[in-house]
């Protein structure tokens, strides 16, 4: 229970919605949204097939908690092969878009192969239907989104889609849902418009009941929100700072990364920190950060509502910016910030913008820029490449700039839409992209904060804080504080993340909330609405199988026990400042031990008693 | 006092109990001339689907609501009034001595000049006898003629589907529910019904009914061809009462003539309801609304100024409706035909069945019309009734017409307007 | 003392619980789309508005309603739609000018707050405090009241 045990199958190439069972064998192994999603990838597609052909599928995934009133319950993933690491992606997404799909009847959609023109998917509970998108293809994911609520006349209507970056290619390019949420990262954005899918719209009128013991549900979803509003950082950082709470505390560890990842704090973090987002600007003496908002259920509400001051030059003449728009999150303000050494708050806020209505990653573009620079510093790139444009760290006029060229893929913006590996790949200067798996890193440097390294080298999606969030315990202390500049135990530490990540992701819950909530807090709320028993060790198992199954993916997509690894800069380049001043990332340290603890050969390659265990397909 | 109420509908039994609540001690007689108690010709339609039996029709549910009120309750007809002296006849010729008189009398359909319209097998739909003869006669299969797609044409129109009948509407107009309906919305509501397997012939009138034998009637179409029908229900329109009043003596126009205060061109007698030719909202004249609201509030106006000491103007009805076709949800509100040098908001999606206009007046709203929508559609009725200023939302409505319950909390309450300045 | 909801906008992050609390209490199921308040969305202005009826004293849904399946509620003051009584001819949502009565065409009837008997589940589900249940008199309730006034014919009844 809990699941609707509905999915609905979309064929691009012929046109055809049709509903089908769930796969309860399936959810009864991997949970919902990103474990059992991935488990119907596996089945159904080659991992060696092209990432933006039509043999590729594009799977977006709710969990059983999704569409309750469990706190955070309304997240879905989107599901599918990434065509900037060639590996598994699975991106997540908040807002409001996936509890409608759950309340229209639907715990996951699976779209496969491609249409012949330009489509979108409208949803009306358990009818759905292929419309013609002519009138929305070449609009920004904004502009869609307002056409197709005036079309459908329903204000109530969700809708996920992908911007103009994506259906110019670009590799980066996120799904963006109720405007500025979106599944971000892997180029997920461009898989769905290699299909000429540009739209998904739902409304969902049925909502969801089935839960197995509704009275010990609500029991279980009060205590949890207990426990989240008398958490420190739960209860009050991330209603009042957002994840932006971060931006100093991280900066003072010297784990900031700083101009392309060449230094570790940033002279310029107090500017664009959270706390900067609440002080009075001089023009209108408005704080950049207008409240908090809340995706669906969540009781924390991190979501930060932000302006751009009018007077600023990136939006002087464009009043369509004027309005409250989704803000500055930390990985964006360090991104967008910190990585292209721009200490301009209002830069920041508008450069984010745009990559919510134009549906880039800000996490990838803003590393991608802090490339381009390095390589325009080091005379690799000219002003012959950017048409005049000086690409140097700390310009905000060149940021705002790269993201209007990359939403549309206008000039320069097509180099950067490469992503940074392929462009210094394409400049000769490979070295200098700083990525894993083809993937740009998020905002903690691995020599200030050594468990990272390892979460990075061994993520399945490449560079992410999202598989493995060992900030938790290396600086903030959750569950229990562990001494950052250590190696020692890290590769146990990592994989408990991992693992019960995997649960929480695919429960349909955010993984903030394991600030505050350990498993012991989340099993009752799965275990209360789910047939079958959900303890905390059960779902340990089970986040472990689906690492297992994303592990096994990528090895038959191709990749090896060496593309677990960092870049030389971090491995060999010493931290010039700060705590880990003089630290590299020793991640020859935690590697082998890690496969050891996974059941992994020496080379990375799981061997036939850990397949057998977690029971992975052939 | 004595307060004597002629009809027992919803603005007569509102104005007894508004009467009761002002003058406690007073003597209060309400006259009907129906052999049923109070009821609701509203929840006609839900009585032939069978959704309520008769009881569920009735206006009060409480066996003894106008007994414990101390409201004498009669079944008789009112005759004529003699205004010298203050009194009413009645039709077993019986005097009635009044202080405050309201006639609430309300209206009746009009009978069209078609030859054969009083053959038998041709029924009204009415009254809660009308009602029982047709679900005698609308049996499964049996076929159908409707006359009128007006409002309550429409609103029987699901209870005939329901029961499984082959139904043809004819209507005059070129669209359905005329008086409520634009061309785009009228005509969707017929490609709605079409849908639902309904014929429906617009610019078309019944020319003649002929009996065929069998029972069987067989319908003439202004337009050529016949249709063959076990029932003919005509609703091509209501009339007030005005009858017996006009013969009294009291001014008559469409309806009774009031004041702004209901009060007829006799100072003791007022009027509500369908009967009364009270003052619209949006224009500032008089006209005969016929509708559930507006007798509601006619009835609580006029019995307030009944009772002595109390003085309350009547500011005028918005006029409008809300329709049930099928399943098809339509309102209407004020002046949803526009108005000179207005502006209006279209969003019509002909594929769903969802239709919005919004009509402006400078910045304010004066007139909408809906499909489909069933959510805080009230607000359309507060916006126009209140003259709200709506500033740069017009602006932001004339783009899309769905933000309307945004425009209206933004606008209209004082406490999400400091909120949302 | 009669308790009526407070509304505090500025406290509202838009999360939904409320709808979802409401949909549980009345519908037995999570289901915005049933829930009896709303959270309206200011995205330009960055602002959330719940809303749900004032349980106003004029009460035009229960004096439109043509039979008396709306009343008041003796213990909470709330005007309570009688659902056996109901027949969905759905006059009363023309009729409130708030827009705070509402057809529900899958039960055929109509649907507005009723304060939950006395116990507003939307205020226990809020993780902010921005809807409350007070003595009437404390709240704003009066300011809304004013303008329902406006709308108001029978001033002297």
């Amino acid at each position: 229970m809990a699941w609707t045990r509905q999915i609905l199958r979309v064929n691009l190439t012929e046109g055809t919605c049709i509903a089908e069972p769930l796969n309860m064998d399936w959810a009864n192994q991997y949970l919902g949204q990103r474990g059992l999603a991935t488990r119907y990838l596996v089945d159904e597609i080659d991992p060696k097939c092209d990432a933006l052909g039509p043999d590729n599928k594009l799977i977006m995934a709710t969990g059983p908690l999704t569409g309750t009133m469990a706190s955070t319950g309304g997240r879905y993933s989107v599901i599918t092969k990434s065509p900037l690491t060639g590996g598994v992606a699975c991106s997540n997404s908040g807002g409001f878009f996936g509890a409608e799909l759950k309340s229209a009847g639907w715990d996951m959609i699976i779209f496969e192969g491609s249409s012949p023109r330009p489509v979108y998917l409208n949803i009306e509970n358990e009818s759905a239907s292929l419309e013609d998108a002519s009138e929305i293809w070449g609009k920004s994911c904004w502009e869609t989104d307002e056409v197709l609520h005036a079309k459908h006349q329903d204000p109530q209507m969700r809708v996920a889609c992908v911007g103009r970056s994506a259906e110019a290619g670009c590799l980066f390019s996120a799904i963006v849902n109720d405007l500025h949420r979106a599944a971000g990262r892997s180029g997920v954005g461009t898989v769905m418009a290699s299909k000429n899918l540009k739209a998904v719209s739902v409304r969902g009128t049925l909502g969801v009941g089935n839960i197995k013991d509704p009275a010990r549900f609500m029991e279980s979803i009060a205590a949890g929100k207990k426990v989240l509003a008398e958490n420190a950082v739960t209860g009050e950082g991330l209603p009042a700072l957002g994840t932006q709470v971060l931006m100093n505390v991280i900066n003072e560890v010297g784990a900031m990364p700083t101009r392309n990842m060449q230094e570790v704090q940033f002279e310029g973090a107090h500017k664009i920190s959270g706390e900067a987002m609440l002080e009075p600007r001089a023009s209108d003496g408005k704080p950049n950060l207008t409240r908090n908002g809340g995706c669906f259920a969540c009781t924390i509400s991190c979501g930060r509502i932000s302006t751009v001051d009018r007077e600023h030059f990136s939006v002087k003449e464009k009043p369509q910016y004027w309005g409250n728009s989704g803000g500055l999150e930390y990985e964006a303000a360090w991104a967008l910030g910190s990585d292209t050494g721009v200490d301009d708050l209002d830069a920041l806020t508008y450069v984010n913008f745009i990559c919510n209505e134009d549906g880039m990653d800000p996490i990838t573009f803003g590393a991608t820029v802090a490339a381009a620079m390095e390589l325009f510093e080091a005379g690799v790139i000219t002003t012959a490449n950017t048409g005049g444009v000086e690409l140097k760290f700390g310009s905000a006029e060149a940021l705002c700039w790269a993201v209007e060229q990359s939403a549309v893929s206008e000039g320069f913006g097509a180099d950067l839409n490469l992503g940074s590996r392929r462009l210094c790949e394409k400049y000769g200067r490979p070295e200098m992209s700083m990525t894993v798996k083809g993937q740009e890193f998020p905002a903690y440097d691995p020599r200030g904060i050594q468990g990272m390294g390892l979460a990075y080298a061994t993520s399945n999606r490449g560079a992410c804080h999202l598989r493995g969030y060992t900030v938790s315990s290396e600086i903030l202390g959750v569950p229990e504080k562990t001494d950052p500049l250590a190696t020692e135990g890290k590769a146990g530490l990592v994989k408990a993340f991992q693992d019960a990540t995997a649960a929480v992701d695919s429960a349909g819950l955010c993984i903030f909330t394991t600030f505050a909530w350990s498993l012991d807090d989340i099993s009752p709320q799965i275990d209360s609405a789910c047939d079958g028993d959900w303890s905390p060790e059960r779902l340990v198992e089970v986040g472990e199988r689906i690492w297992q199954l994303e592990r096994d993916f990528n090895m038959k997509a191709g990749l090896t026990g060496a593309d677990d690894t960092l870049p030389d800069r971090l491995l060999k380049d010493a931290a010039k400042s700060g705590p880990a001043k003089g630290k590299v990332c020793e991640l020859g340290s935690m590697l082998p031990e890690y496969y050891q603890l996974r059941g992994w050969t020496t080379d990375g390659t799981l061997t036939a008693e850990t397949r057998s265990k977690f029971g992975l397909p052939a | 006092m004595i307060y004597v109420v002629v009809g027992s509908g919803p603005a007569g039994v509102v104005a007894t109990e508004q009467l009761r609540k002002l003058d406690p001690l007073a003597h209060i007689t309400m006259i009907g001339a129906e052999p049923e108690p109070p009821y609701s010709r509203m929840a006609i339609p839900y009585f032939l689907t069978s959704k309520i039996d008769e009881s569920g029709t009735y206006l009060r549910k409480q066996a003894k609501h106008f007994a414990s009120r101390n409201i004498d309750v009669v079944q008789q007809r009112a005759t004529s009034i003699d205004t010298e002296f203050n009194r009413l006849i009645t039709d077993d010729g019986r005097v009635r001595r009044y202080d405050k008189l309201l006639i609430a009398t309300g209206a009746s359909p009009v009978v069209p000049p078609v030859p054969g319209i009083d053959s038998p097998g041709v029924h009204n739909c009415w009254t809660l006898e009308d009602a029982r003869e047709i679900v005698k006669l609308a049996k499964p299969g049996a076929s159908v003629v409707l006359m009128g797609a007006g409002f309550i044409g429409c609103i029987i129109l699901e209870s005939l589907a329901l029961r499984d009948v082959n139904l043809t509407v004819v209507e005059m107009e070129n669209r359905m529910v005329p008086r409520m309906m634009n061309d785009v919305s009228g005509n969707m509501i017929k490609s709605w019904c079409e849908q639902k397997g309904v014929t429906v012939h617009t610019s078309t009138r019944a020319e003649s009914i002929e009996q065929i034998g069998g029972g069987k009637l067989r319908v003439s179409l202004s337009t050529g061809g016949t249709v063959d029908a076990d029932l003919v229900i005509s609703a091509t329109g209501v009339a007030p009462n005005l009858g017996f009043a006009s013969d009294s003596g009291l001014r008559t126009d469409q309806g009774i003539v009031v004041n702004d205060y209901l009060q007829t061109s006799d100072a003791d007698i007022y009027a509500a309801g369908d009967v009364c030719q009270g003052k619209d909202f949006n224009t500032g004249e008089y006209s005969v609304q016929a509708i559930q609201p507006t007798a509601v509030e006619h009835a609580k106006v006029a019995a307030t100024n009944m009772v002595r000491g109390h003085r309350t103007e009547h500011v005028g009805n918005v006029n409008m409706n809300v329709l049930d076709t099928i399943g098809l949800v339509s309102a209407s509100f004020g002046m949803w035909m526009g108005v000179p040098g207005g502006e209006s908001s279209e969003l019509v999606n002909e594929k769903e069945h969802k239709y919005l206009n919004l009509q402006f007046k400078d910045d304010v709203l004066v007139g909408a019309s809906s499909l489909g929508l069933t959510q805080h559609v009230g607000v359309l009725r507060g916006l126009i009734q209140s003259k709200t200023s709506l500033g740069l939302w017009k602006d932001r409505l004339k783009k899309d017409p769905m933000r309307i319950m945004e425009a209206y909390l933004a606008c209209s309450q004082s406490q999400v307007s400091a909120a949302t300045a | 003392m009669q308790k009526s909801l407070n509304i505090d906008p500025g406290k509202c992050t838009g999360c939904l619980q409320c709808e979802m609390a409401c949909s549980l209490e009345n519908e037995g199921v999570f289901n915005t789309s049933k829930s009896r308040i709303k959270v309206f969305t200011f995205h330009e202005e960055g602002k959330f508005v719940p809303y749900t009826c004032t349980q106003c004293d004029e009460a035009w849904c229960m004096h439109a309603c043509p039979v008396d399946a709306i009343v008041v509620n003796a213990v909470t003051g709330s005007k309570d739609v009688i659902s056996d009584l109901c027949v969905g001819c759905k006059v009363c949502t023309i009729a409130c000018p708030f827009g705070t009565v509402n057809y529900n065409a899958d039960s055929g009837k109509v649907v507005k707050c009723d304060l939950c008997g006395g116990d507003p589940q939307c205020v226990s589900a809020c993780p902010t405090n921005a809807i409350t249940y007070v003595d009437a008199n404390a709240t704003g309730l009066d300011k809304m009241r004013q303008w329902a006034e406006k709308t108001d014919n029978t001033v002297g009844g």
